[in-house]
């Protein structure tokens, strides 16, 4: 019975110690990922320009998406713009931009000095789509596959790396 | 006499304890949503971008008719359960509800055979 | 320069504490059962050395000799004195510091106090103590150097992190720290007593003052840390069952149990084990909780930068520390015949215990879980007031009543005689629940236990007190400490259920109404201030019920060094209630988001709690007066 006893408190005690060890090197930061793996969610988003929405079902069936968030009030955006640009190049990639929280006027001077790479663009001025999509923070985009899958998620800029991981999910 | 002013007393008493009215307070949903930008807070205590966004999210749920709990699980199928301050009652999560009952059921029943030994 | 010396010191530190080690170890085998005065001069030296050595550290904050890395990282010429000087252990290294002063300290004053006990024992204690002290300046010279040099030297420093730039900082991490470092001592001392198999009732009076003691302090220590999050974190909560407040609430659990079942090893020679495990899950606990705390695994929202090497140094000391204490206990385990009866002082002693170790476990459980899950299955979980509020309040309602019971409840053997009492004061606090009830707000049916229940506390606690004047025997710090405790419950309970909070975006000259409550935002003002700038706003809240006007004005802080953004709550304080305000900028926006709430009898939640200290240190004078 004492030898029990001390049997299973001593492996308690390796076993506390071994994941507090564990958890010294794991990354704090917290990602969003739940949503990962799952097919896109219903919405309904206005356009910026004209008037209706874009829904789930206007995804096009065999072409990947890039939802992209931004706005012209956001630094990191202007940094992400480039690789932005670079991917509306891509034939078989379409970039949905929603324009976060943002004035009107802003943001198309935004995309009148930097250029337009959204194939579609639409407007969430008060931010509440973005919850649909696990946003936390802008810019944050999200690729969707030819299933309507959500397949990877980028939190913040991004960058020459991820434009090269982005060309080779698409392929 | 002396049972019916009890039985008025009573009675008064557990109206008033069943009598409160069910409403959603925006509040306590905001104090149980972590606010993922932000160190350790939570929505309500919050002003962050994210913060004011959640808060206008869970105002159009409440208008919906969602119930605390749908709400919850709302934001946590967006965001993770990390988002929920409430660990949701599941087979993961089963050893944090039990184990304080069962630690608190043991020292009772310790407590009770050191008295009843001697007896 | 400054370095050089700081170094020095803590290297002599270090040998002085490895020759106390040395001598008392030679000096176990002499016959003589004194012990020699070298061992006395030596530790004498050791707390003075360490002392010195925070005063130069203190000295490089003063002249912000930026050639230290800590002075750099955590102060700026700019900062006024009084933050430069506090800000010498509102940091890591700063703070491991002081964690040493304290250890060295309990040390030296440990050995002169107790020179009735026997010499084996006082000398293992010390060669303890002095290996837990040795293994922190080990920790400080290799990884946490607060006298590391910078070359080239900067020429000036990063900042104090603004919400640290408080009167507070002053006091809260030396309270808590005399707190839970003083457990140490009692950590040695029941190592020593295992060793040695000193396991007499006398043990008890070697360890039961540095109990209170560390008790008060950390009591203190928690008090000061939750008023200051109260009015600097701009949340109006005091208390948010955050990782850091977990840590320091949990040795505190295991000192109130301690505490309690110190009194029946004490008169009755009973527990002698558990209170050897409660001397050694105490400290356990605190350096567990520095664990979490400094190595960044938990996400808080008091943050001390992380670095996961120091996480591994704490880690591995904790292990040895746990090791070796199982180890220890399991050798020298022997069964105690216990003779309890239901009725008696030690059972209702034990049920104090048996809902400390539930208290404890959950918030412990609470506290780590969310690493378990994390690394187990990848997948990270909160958990936060709801789950803590769920499991623990309802047990304090049960809690409570034995709280009130027991006191009364004789040693060995207890007719009850007072069911009658009980019942009338059960009666008393059933209608004094429904008055409040009634005349002022209705409540939900766990809360109208919990107020049932603090009152049943109170009144019995006071009518003890009444009955004892009569006698004329009087334990004035039980009755202070348990009725403070159910002031404490009474006053949150109240707190809980009769706060408003409401939430306002407005703009300026913009006035909103609710309940019976107006409130205006007159003006902004911007003002400079040496070290930052801040938006002020006045706002003014009307009651319109009994026409009570205030002006409240909370504030925007921009502060330079490091730049940040605090917000700064404006509270108006009175005996009945707090009003607290908080305003924030909308970014994008010249809207502005205000959060008033009314908290009713705030002070009187601070106030039990001294009173609960003031109980605590009552007894340490009496123990004092006639050991």
């Amino acid at each position: 019975m004492r030898n029990t006893v001390k049997i299973i408190i001593f492996v308690i005690f390796f076993f506390v110690i071994s994941v507090f060890y564990i958890s010294l090197n794991r990354e704090t930061n917290y990602n969003t990922s739940s949503l990962i793996n799952k097919e896109v969610p219903q919405f309904k988003i206005a356009y910026f320009d004209k008037n209706g929405s874009f829904t789930k079902q206007d995804l096009i069936n065999n072409n990947y998406t890039l939802i992209n968030f931004w706005a012209s009030w956001c630094g990191p955006c202007r940094v992400e713009h480039p690789v932005l640009m670079k991917l509306s190049a891509e034939n078989n990639l379409d970039i949905l931009g929603v324009n976060f929280k943002d004035k009107k006027e802003l943001a198309r001077k935004f995309l009148k000095d930097l250029g337009n790479p959204y194939n579609f663009l639409l407007k969430d001025f008060e931010g509440k789509q973005s919850v649909i999509f696990g946003i936390y923070g802008i810019p944050e985009s999200i690729i969707i596959n030819n299933e309507n899958t959500i397949i990877k998620k980028f939190v913040g800029p991004l960058s020459i790396d991820d434009y090269k991981e982005i060309k080779e999910i698409i392929k | 006499m002396k049972l019916k002013i009890f039985l008025v007393f009573f009675m008064f008493y557990t109206q008033s304890l069943f009598g409160i009215e069910k409403i959603i307070d925006p509040n306590t949903i905001h104090k149980n949503l972590r606010c993922l930008v932000c160190q350790g807070q939570s929505i309500s205590d919050s002003n962050s971008d994210f913060a004011q966004t959640i808060k206008l999210v869970v105002k159009d749920l409440i208008n919906e008719g969602k119930t605390e709990d749908e709400i919850y699980s709302f934001m946590s199928d967006k965001y993770g359960e990390w988002i929920v301050f409430k660990p949701q009652l599941n087979a993961q999560n089963s050893l944090l509800w039990i184990l304080p009952y069962i630690a608190l059921i043991f020292g009772g029943f310790f407590i009770f055979t050191l008295v009843k030994k001697r007896q | 320069m400054l370095s050089n010396l700081g170094n020095s010191i803590l290297f002599i530190s270090v040998l002085v504490s490895i020759s106390i080690i040395y001598l008392s170890n030679k000096n176990l085998k002499t016959s003589n059962n004194l012990i020699i005065k070298n061992i006395y001069q030596l530790s004498l030296i050791q707390s003075t050395l360490i002392i010195f050595c925070f005063f130069t550290l203190i000295a490089a904050f003063i002249v912000s000799d930026f050639s230290l890395v800590t002075v750099y990282q955590n102060s700026h010429s700019m900062k006024p004195v009084f933050y430069k000087i506090a800000g010498t252990w509102g940091n890591h290294e700063g703070s491991l510091l002081l964690w040493v002063i304290i250890l060295t300290i309990f040390s030296f004053l440990f050995l002169i106090y107790n020179k009735d006990h026997p010499k084996k024992f006082r000398l293992i204690t010390l060669i303890i103590q002095n290996i837990l002290i040795l293994g922190f300046l080990f920790f400080i010279l290799f990884n946490s150097n607060p006298f590391s040099s910078l070359s080239p030297i900067p020429s000036e420093g990063l900042g104090l992190n603004p919400i640290l730039q408080d009167p507070a900082l002053a006091i809260h991490p030396p309270l808590l720290y005399i707190g839970f470092v003083g457990s140490s001592i009692y950590f040695s001392a029941a190592i020593a007593s295992l060793i040695v198999n000193y396991s007499e009732k006398s043990f008890s009076f070697s360890i039961k003052n540095w109990v209170l003691i560390s008790w008060c302090f950390q009591t203190l220590g928690i008090l000061v840390g939750s008023v200051w999050a109260y009015y600097e974190l701009g949340w109006g909560g005091f208390w948010f069952w955050d990782p850091v407040e977990n840590a320091s609430l949990l040795p505190w659990f295991a000192m109130t149990a301690l505490l309690h079942s110190i009194i029946v090893f004490e008169k009755r020679n009973l527990f002698y084990f558990w209170v050897i495990i409660l001397c050694l899950i105490t400290f356990i606990l605190s350096v567990t909780g520095t664990f979490l705390v400094r190595s960044g695994i938990l996400n808080s929202v008091h943050t001390f930068a992380s670095d996961p090497t120091r996480g591994v140094y704490i880690l591995l000391f904790l292990s040895l520390m746990i090791f070796s204490s199982i180890y220890l206990l399991f050798k020298k385990y022997k069964k105690e015949n216990y003779s309890l009866n239901q009725n008696s002082k030690e059972t209702f002693i034990l049920i104090n215990n048996w809902f400390m170790m539930f208290y404890l476990i959950t918030v412990l459980l609470g506290t780590i879980y969310p690493i378990f899950t994390d690394a187990l299955t990848d997948n990270k979980i909160s958990v936060g007031p709801p789950f803590y509020n769920a499991i623990i309040f309802p047990i304090v309602v049960i809690f409570l009543i034995f709280m009130a019971v027991g006191p009364r409840v004789k040693w060995i053997k207890n007719r009850f005689e007072d069911i009658k009492v009980y019942s009338f004061i059960l009666a008393g606090s059933i209608i004094l629940n429904v008055l409040i009830l009634v005349f002022i707000k209705s409540y939900s049916i766990l809360s109208n236990f919990i107020i049932i229940s603090a009152l049943f506390l109170i009144i019995s606690s006071l009518k003890d007190g009444v009955s004892a004047l009569q006698k004329n025997r009087f334990d004035l710090a039980r009755i202070i400490s348990h009725a403070s405790f159910g002031f404490l419950v009474l006053f949150i309970g109240l707190n809980h259920i009769f706060s408003i909070e409401k939430d306002y975006n407005i703009k300026v000259g913009e006035t909103k109404n609710f309940e019976n409550y107006s409130i205006k935002l007159e003006k902004l003002d911007l003002k400079d201030f040496p070290n930052y700038k801040a938006v002020i706003g006045t706002l003014e809240i009307n009651n319109n019920f009994s026409n009570e006007k205030n002006i409240l004005k909370p504030e925007i802080r921009i502060y330079d060094n490091p730049k940040t953004l605090t917000y700064e709550a404006s509270i108006k304080t009175n005996l009945l209630k707090d009003y607290y305000l908080t305003m924030s900028n909308i970014d994008r926006s010249d809207y502005y988001n205000i959060k008033f709430q009314k908290k009713p009898l705030m002070i009187w939640i601070w106030i039990s709690v001294v009173m609960i200290v003031t109980g605590g240190f009552l007894r340490l004078f009496k123990n004092a007066k006639y050991s």
